[in-house]
């Protein structure tokens, strides 16, 4: 290196993290430059957040040194990564719900300041950068997307040098991923270095300037992201080639399977959001897709469609003809609805159950004879599961919680995929999930699909939905945008539906139709 | 005047029976408010009353004896603190067994001092008390306690939502996680709330035998321990809705004596259950708003915290 040059702004050398039986981290080196916009790149389980951790102090390296502005340096806890100026935007917003956001941002402060002080600094802040916060509003009536600005306005007002996000645009609207890139580059011209999370490859394309690929805790592969085409840097980051999934072509228009019919129900929890007049209908071997910001009523849509929460009336929910609106989750299975939650272990699998007992929990019907189980059958269903669909698992006598979360969520989806079910609720099927699994749970979906099947997936993807739906619709606010062919809408309209923008997309249309 | 005397009586009388609900249940507020679930207020409130009557015979100063009481109580609670905590034992269960043990420790150590006279804190800090009109003699029964415990809602309103130090509190209760990641040590703050929830149950016992009816019996904090915990609750951990269902335990209560003083041809059992019942009612009538209990209930209430690091 250059004698001349300053030193990086961080500098990490070896960095390794071993856990009692997996190595999160092993012998990662690299280098983020003054006012670089430095891309950090994997599938899950890479090893990506334990090393961001490591480096916000949360977590301690069993080996390794961290050079910060060219002096070694030991990262005790969040205190000492702050004062040095290392600022985090967690991925799972490290917001207290029940509080204020000056009262948010005081904690994350660290510093003794009053509340009235702190608020004049917020309003300066979030003028400068565009960052509209409210300091007196509960955390819990915010938007996701206005809790990330209160993370960012937090993390700026220590004046940082180096912000690290962590997959910061997941849960945005695309607009919203814009404005934030935006603010981003402004402060990477002013010489803060930005450290980017994501596994979403345009976004890193657009946004960064070097890229470091992580695979298995190790550092595989350094680019230019700007050079490197999206499809070398994913196959860099599985470490092979990227299968690719494909629509077997749609049937002529089937029968309807679902239909549901001005649907309102309050919500059942302080944080929840009410549905308003939701009218849907999907037909046998159709995809539809829910876009939208989780937040917007997605989980009351899932549990009033599933069963867990009961409609108004009978005939609100409609499953195969058959008015369903008053059943429970089972009378709804019965008449061909699966679903697959959200939440793996706790709501689709029982972590504790070896995946034997897993696949009885929604698959019995057939399984058993006179109160009997048998066994022997229902093994086989877990074994064939495994192989079709290539899951990760000691056996079928491996508990739950033994599986990685996207093991485990194929493991769901082959489950309620072999009932062979008329109707299909999959709720965020490849969040959290790597892009291999991801496509395998894709291509299952659309399989089911093709074999005539109606499938509803609820996704925040939109570039999964706009790959396997048919049809998109967006819930936004507890209300669902009329449905549109995927074929004749874009993701910038889309994008706007989910920002609340009914009214504006309407005008569009009618922009289009004149 | 007569009528005068009566409202003075009853109002004293109020303030006296709600002060060890005020106090353990304000210690009680702060333990949960951290995220921790101590069900061990009853058995604290036991040792403090035992250990503050021993100590006050022992060192003949009211003032040691409460101390000592209040020692007592945060020791079973660090006991609490250690095993749920640091071992991260079920809080539930050892909260339990937490009152089970005051309950049969305090009646241990206190077998020898049953029937043992004491003058009581109003006694000793006026000593020519009987020489008074009926009216002082009732005002004077407001003790030092009964007005630390009077003042403590406010306090705790003002601590909890308007220093630095009540805000790290609500926090750590909302989500330790988050807390943890923020850099704050959860484990110290939780301790240092439990201590302070076993220190004011240890100084609600030792009013109850030291100047509520100075003496020392078996089991006789009687139930109001678990009371406090269920005003917690029907408070939705809110320190000023707390000081107002100590208060109307407290009037029911006075209202029972009353009736039993009147004669009414009720059974004094009947009559014993009603400041239970009444406060369990209106627990229930409050408890039905699920929205202002999740709203306000500390969301990490009763789980284990665990750093990942």
């Amino acid at each position: 290196m250059d004698a001349a040059a300053p030193p990086p702004r961080l500098r990490l050398s070896g960095i390794t993290k071993r856990y009692a039986a997996v190595t999160a981290n092993s012998d990662i080196s690299f280098e983020v430059g003054a006012g670089e916009i430095h891309a950090l790149l994997g599938e899950n389980g890479a090893g990506k957040s334990t090393l961001v951790k490591i480096i916000y102090g949360v977590v301690h390296p069993d080996a390794g040194e961290i050079a910060w502005e060219g002096r070694p340096t030991a990262i005790a806890d969040p205190n000492a990564a702050r004062a040095l100026g290392i600022g985090m935007v967690f991925q799972h917003f490290s917001l207290f719900e029940s509080l204020t956001v000056a009262e948010n941002i005081a904690l994350g402060l660290g510093a003794r300041e009053s509340i009235a002080a702190l608020t004049g600094r917020i309003a300066e802040i979030s003028g400068r950068y565009g960052l509209a916060v409210t300091p007196s509003r509960h955390v819990h009536h915010l938007s996701v997307g206005e809790r990330q600005r209160v993370e960012i306005v937090r993390c700026l007002l220590q004046s940082p040098r180096l912000l690290i996000m962590d997959e910061p645009t997941s849960v945005l609207t695309p607009q919203e991923a814009e404005g934030l890139f935006d603010v981003l580059r402004r402060l990477s011209r002013e010489g803060c270095s930005i450290l980017y999370i994501s596994h979403k490859l345009e976004e890193i394309k657009a946004l960064c300037e070097r890229a470091t690929v992580l695979r298995a805790g190790r550092v595989v592969a350094a680019c230019d992201p700007r050079v490197a085409s999206e499809q070398q840097m994913a196959e860099m980051m599985i470490g092979g080639a990227l299968p690719v999934a494909h629509r077997p072509a749609p049937l002529k228009e089937g029968r309807v399977c679902l239909a549901v019919d001005g649907l309102s129900l309050p919500a059942d929890e302080p944080f929840g959001t009410n549905l308003r007049d939701i009218s849907l209908t999907l037909r046998d071997g159709e995809i539809l897709g829910i876009a939208g910001v989780a937040g917007n009523g997605q989980k009351e849509l899932l549990a009033v469609l599933a069963g867990e929460r009961r409609a108004p009336d009978a005939a609100a929910v409609r499953i195969a003809d058959t008015p369903a609106g008053l059943l429970g989750p089972a009378a709804r299975r019965r008449l061909g609805l699966a679903f697959i939650p959200e939440e793996r272990l706790g709501r689709g699998a029982v972590a504790e159950f070896p995946l034997t007992e897993n696949a009885l929990l929604t698959a019995y019907q057939g399984f058993t004879r006179g109160g009997m189980v048998r066994y022997g059958a229902v093994q086989r269903y877990a074994r064939d599961i495994i192989a079709r669909f290539r899951v990760v698992a000691a056996g079928t006598d491996a508990p739950g919680s033994s599986l990685s979360g996207g093991n485990m969520q194929k493991f769901i989806v082959g489950r309620e995929v072999g009932v062979n079910p008329r109707v299909l609720l999959a709720a965020h099927p490849t969040w959290g999930v790597d892009i291999g699994a991801a496509l395998a749970i894709r291509q299952a979906l659309m399989d089911l699909a093709a074999a005539g099947s109606g499938v509803l997936v609820v996704s925040e993807d939109l570039a999964e939905l706009f790959e396997i739906s048919d049809y998109i619709a967006v819930l936004s606010g507890g209300r669902l945008s009329p449905p549109r062919r995927t074929r004749e809408t874009t993701v910038e309209e889309v994008g706007l539906l989910m920002g609340g923008r009914m009214a504006d997309a309407a005008a569009r249309d009618a922009v289009h139709a004149a | 005047m007569h009528e005068t005397e009566i409202v003075v009586a009853i109002a004293v009388a109020t303030l006296r029976a709600a002060t060890p609900l005020m106090l353990a249940g304000f210690g009680e507020l702060i333990t949960e408010r951290s995220g921790v679930l101590n069900l061990g207020v009853e058995g604290m409130m036991l040792v403090g009353a035992a250990f503050g009557f021993i100590g006050t015979v022992a060192t003949g100063s009211l003032l040691a004896g409460f101390i000592i009481a209040m020692i007592a109580g945060a020791l079973l609670a660090l006991v609490f603190g250690g095993l749920t905590l640091t071992l991260m034992a079920n809080q539930v269960a050892t909260g339990l067994a937490l009152t089970i043990f005051g309950v049969g420790f305090s009646a241990l150590v206190g077998v020898k001092w049953v029937g043992t006279p004491l003058a009581g804190l109003a006694t000793a800090i006026w000593p020519h008390l009987s020489a008074a009109s009926p009216i002082v003699q009732q005002l004077m029964l407001l003790d030092p306690v009964v007005w630390i415990a009077v003042l403590v809602p406010f306090a705790a309103h003002w601590f909890i939502y308007r220093t630095r130090a009540g805000l790290i509190l609500r926090a750590v209760g909302e989500s330790h996680d988050v807390a943890h990641a923020l850099g704050y040590s959860v484990l110290r703050i939780r301790y240092l709330a439990v201590l302070f929830g076993g220190a004011m149950s240890g100084l609600a016992g030792a009013y109850l035998s030291l100047s509520y009816s100075p003496m020392w019996a078996e089991n006789m904090v009687a139930g109001r321990g678990w009371i406090a915990l269920a005003l917690v609750v029907f408070s939705t951990w809110k320190p000023l809705w707390l000081a107002l269902g100590a208060l109307l335990f407290g009037l029911v209560t006075i209202a029972q004596f009353q009736a039993e003083a009147f004669g009414l041809a009720v059974s004094p059992n009947l009559l014993a259950m009603l400041p239970y019942l009444a406060t369990v009612v209106v627990l229930v009538l409050i408890s039905r708003d699920a929205t202002r209990l999740k709203l306000n209930a500390p969301a990490a209430l009763g789980r284990p915290f665990h750093a990942t690091a």
